[in-house]
């Protein structure tokens, strides 16, 4: 079952390498981070305890509603539906993603990571999510690509925690998820204010401008 | 060598034709139409049959050796494909190769001679065939390194023997990746409706269709024949993947083949009913994608 979700966790990160659609973009991402919501409560099914039903609560709650929600409005208000010229072509992001894939597998092999996972993919998807997200954000002219790019990021490490899941003082996942929060929360205001002074939310242009 | 192993190529030569009757009903189901008959593939063969060719001019021996080649490419091909419990006729290490080629023949003459006729539609539909296969058979050969590297083995018939509940277990999201990218493949090789809508006449859209517009009579006939039989054979891949094993009975795999790939038919016929054609430049991006799903599981089961 942790397999299969991991499995879908690579798909889904694919699926927004290849996607120009900004609302299907948010809808995978919020997708994904429900299924790494339940990630910690499937691996840990024998030993479920409040931390991880709490943990799951939160993570859902959050990543498959707030963020979605937030992001969707930043999309209304800046309406645009659709990334037009990224840098790196659809088809181009599809391939390095796949190279990025075997990348993670080869690393993941060789990590000497010692603690109990459920899961022998666990660390390559986990690696894989990171470097998808970094890709996204250098890839992408929108800032609302930019955002999903840093949440796939967090979507990573979050996925490298849920291994260490049991020694991880409850706390530090807490501030973990807050810290995304106050991100997705300050970029969709950003994205807001881009839009309302410049009528887009094209980042690579705001290099131009002069004090 | 014995009986059984004639049984594969004995149903892809009969029944395939019917495959085609299946969906066009599916479809009519949907539409709300009474719909062709079931047969109406084998009345058009027949019909076709009595008729004499036209060829055209400017023409030469390659227009007319086109459709033959084909027909004798998918015979040949029909032999190496397994069906379900049943092993292919001839079976030896490295025979999914020779299973390829035989396809690549088979596209590659209907684009000679396409080509040939010296129509510019025909041309626009032999490019796109063309470019789209060049996406497609990677994902197909990176699906079978996947099952060569999964089974262990290297013939289509031991790679494609039909999968238990603990293999399921043990490699559910491979195979189920491997699923998905293989029925991309089959949609778009036989030019079914994500990929190209075989009911349209309009040749700036049509891929298949176009290529095939100069061909009258009996050539038709082996086009529309061969065409069904690539078909069934990729269905019978599709099919042998999803199949449960039953347990040696001849009678029970004989019926478990032929009602999945009528199923197999009908899921077609739902596929093309609920969805549109895609764009032509979007194509490219659902085959890219099947060679991406396919590439996972190989990845997966590299590890």
């Amino acid at each position: 079952m942790t397999d299969l979700i991991l499995v879908l966790v690579v798909l889904t990160n694919l699926k927004l390498l290849g996607s120009s659609r900004l609302g299907a973009s948010i809808r995978v991402v919020a997708a994904q981070g429900v299924m790494l919501g339940l990630l910690p409560v499937l691996a840990h099914v024998h030993e479920l305890s409040l931390h991880f039903a709490a943990l799951a609560v939160g993570t859902v709650a959050l990543k498959g509603v707030v963020f979605p929600w937030l992001l969707f409005r930043a999309l209304r208000e800046a309406e645009v539906t659709r990334e037009v010229e990224p840098y790196v072509a659809y088809i181009t992001s599809i391939l390095i993603g796949l190279a990025a894939l075997a990348a993670s597998f080869w690393l993941g092999g060789r990590l000497p990571v010692s603690t109990v996972e459920p899961s022998s993919l666990l660390v390559p998807s986990a690696l894989f999510s990171i470097l998808a997200g970094l890709f996204l954000i250098v890839a992408r002219k929108r800032a609302v690509n930019q955002v999903l790019g840093f949440l796939v990021l967090e979507n990573g490490i979050y996925t490298f925690g849920v291994g260490i899941v049991a020694e991880t003082p409850f706390l530090v996942e807490l501030g973990v998820l807050l810290d995304a929060f106050v991100a997705v929360f300050v970029m969709g205001i950003a994205v807001y204010h881009i839009n309302r002074e410049f009528d887009h939310i094209e980042v690579d242009r705001l290099d131009r401008l002069k004090g | 060598m014995n009986a059984l192993s004639f049984i594969p190529l004995l149903l892809a030569l009969i029944l395939s034709p019917l495959l085609f009757g299946v969906i066009n009903r599916t479809k009519a189901l949907f539409a709300g139409r009474r719909g062709q008959p079931l047969l109406q593939t084998y009345y058009d063969l027949w019909k076709l049959l009595r008729k004499g060719a036209v060829y055209s001019r400017t023409t030469t021996w390659i227009f007319r050796a086109g459709p033959m080649v084909g027909l004798a490419a998918a015979w040949v091909a029909a032999t190496l494909v397994p069906l379900g419990n049943f092993p292919a006729l001839i079976a030896f290490p490295a025979d999914f190769l020779l299973f390829a080629g035989l396809l690549g023949l088979m596209r590659f003459f209907t684009v000679v001679a396409a080509l040939d006729t010296g129509s510019s539609f025909e041309g626009m539909g032999a490019s796109r065939e063309v470019f789209f296969s060049a996406l497609t058979e990677p994902a197909l050969f990176v699906v079978l390194a996947t099952l060569a590297r999964q089974t262990g083995q290297l013939s289509l018939s031991t790679m494609f023997e039909p999968v238990s509940g603990a293999d399921w277990l043990h490699g559910g999201p491979v195979l189920a990746l491997v699923i998905i990218a293989l029925m991309i493949v089959l949609l778009a090789e036989n030019a079914r409706i994500p990929v190209d809508d075989p009911n349209t006449h309009l040749e700036l859209t049509m891929i298949h269709e176009v290529m095939v517009l100069d061909h009258s009579g009996p050539d038709f006939a082996f086009i529309l024949y061969a065409a069904a039989l690539k078909l069934w054979m990729l269905g019978a891949l599709v099919l042998s993947m999803v199949l449960p094993s039953s347990g040696g009975n001849p009678w029970l795999s004989l019926a478990l083949v032929s009602g999945g790939m009528f199923g197999l038919a009908v899921v077609i016929g739902v596929i093309e009913s609920v969805m549109a054609r895609l764009r032509l430049l979007v194509v490219p991006q659902l085959l890219i994608g099947a060679g991406a799903v396919a590439t996972v599981a190989l990845i997966l089961t590299l590890r």
